[in-house]
């Protein structure tokens, strides 16, 4: 809630997730760009702070990729373990990041199939148990599930983050009821994570109470990336703030804006 | 060694004996006494970090220049890129 009634507020309040917190609630993906200044034009209009990235064998016959070209100061860097259909290799790419020198942060996949690239439940919260375990910060990529959403809490999860819809699909949110049960039941942070098609997406998602939102295609498979992000950055700022406010209640006819009384011809 | 050695290494100089490693999943020859440092040197990469598993275990850095290869050796080297 908006405690002082401030009109100079403008901004959302930052995130915070686990013992740490970002100035922006929108977590983006680095990766489906064309080019390093896009990508790094892009990430600057977002005004995100949390990047995801992904671990992946050197190209041996191209060497450096765009992401040699990120300001790595100005982000945090989240490593993902896209495109892991188990928990074993999740938890080696793991391994492989805190290697890397990227820490003790992971957003972890373990997907069940290459076509819906929906999460794999057991694998999911398996990987999250033992990950967990070994000192890690899990924000776990789940389905809309509520039920798996409790059990990724209490397999000790920093944050959950459910699909708005699959992977890279532009499909929005598709089941509010779900998200929003989700929200509702559980006390760590829920961000919601895949599907964004274009700015509405973001603040409808906001609404519903989300803490964050994290996407990618939606922004790097724009036509013109930058404007994208733009649009999600103030998107996200419109829903947190519509969250807060306290919404009318919808209505089945008219009520009139306009005072009744004193019409003209009464 | 740089590869450089490798092409130059031919004649009149002492033979080269190479060992056979699986190399991010391709077969990749090596100089027998090789060492992950000197993998790692070879790989046409500028400024990335790259974590390094031998045999699905993580050999730290700082035992890089320390590990020799062994043929058979099944490595992987890894780097951070672009994902969502």
């Amino acid at each position: 809630m908006n405690d002082d009634n401030s009109v100079t507020e403008t901004t959302p309040t930052p995130l915070t997730l686990g013992d740490k917190t970002f100035r922006s609630r929108l977590l983006v993906g680095t990766g489906k760009y064309s080019d390093a200044e896009t990508m790094n034009n892009a990430l600057e209009a977002s005004g995100c702070e949390v990047v995801t990235v992904a671990i992946r064998r050197v190209d041996l016959k191209s060497g450096d990729n765009l992401l040699s070209q990120l300001d790595r100061n100005r982000y945090f860097l989240l490593p993902n373990t896209a495109g892991c259909f188990n928990a074993e290799d999740a938890i080696r790419v793991c391994h492989l990041s805190r290697e890397l020198g990227l820490g003790d942060w992971v957003k972890l996949e373990v997907l069940g199939d290459k076509k819906t690239l929906l999460p794999d439940p057991v694998g999911t919260l398996e990987a999250c148990r033992e990950l967990v375990s070994e000192g890690f910060k899990v924000l776990v990529y789940s389905s809309d599930d509520p039920v798996l959403a409790l059990r990724l809490q209490d397999a000790g999860a920093t944050s959950v983050m459910p699909a708005g819809s699959p992977i890279g699909s532009g499909q929005g949110i598709l089941n509010t009821n779900n998200l929003s049960i989700i929200l509702e039941q559980l006390d760590v942070p829920v961000i919601i994570d895949a599907g964004v098609g274009t700015a509405s997406d973001v603040t409808i998602a906001m609404e519903l109470g989300a803490e964050g939102v994290l996407l990618n295609t939606g922004i790097a498979g724009a036509k013109d990336p930058v404007a994208m992000a733009h649009g999600m950055r103030h998107a996200l700022d419109a829903g947190w703030f519509a969250a807060r406010a306290g919404r009318i209640a919808k209505r089945r006819y008219a009520q009139a804006s306009s005072p009744t009384e004193g019409v003209l011809g009464e | 060694m740089s590869s450089e050695n490798i092409h130059e290494g031919g004649i009149g100089s002492n033979s080269m004996e190479l060992i056979e490693i699986q190399l991010n999943g391709e077969v990749h020859q090596i100089e027998k006494t090789a060492s992950v440092l000197d993998l790692v040197n070879s790989m046409p990469l500028e400024s990335a970090a790259v974590a390094v598993e031998r045999n699905r275990a993580i050999v730290p850095k700082s035992q890089h220049g320390d590990t020799l290869l062994q043929p058979g050796d099944h490595i992987e080297i890894v780097t951070i890129v672009g994902g969502g």
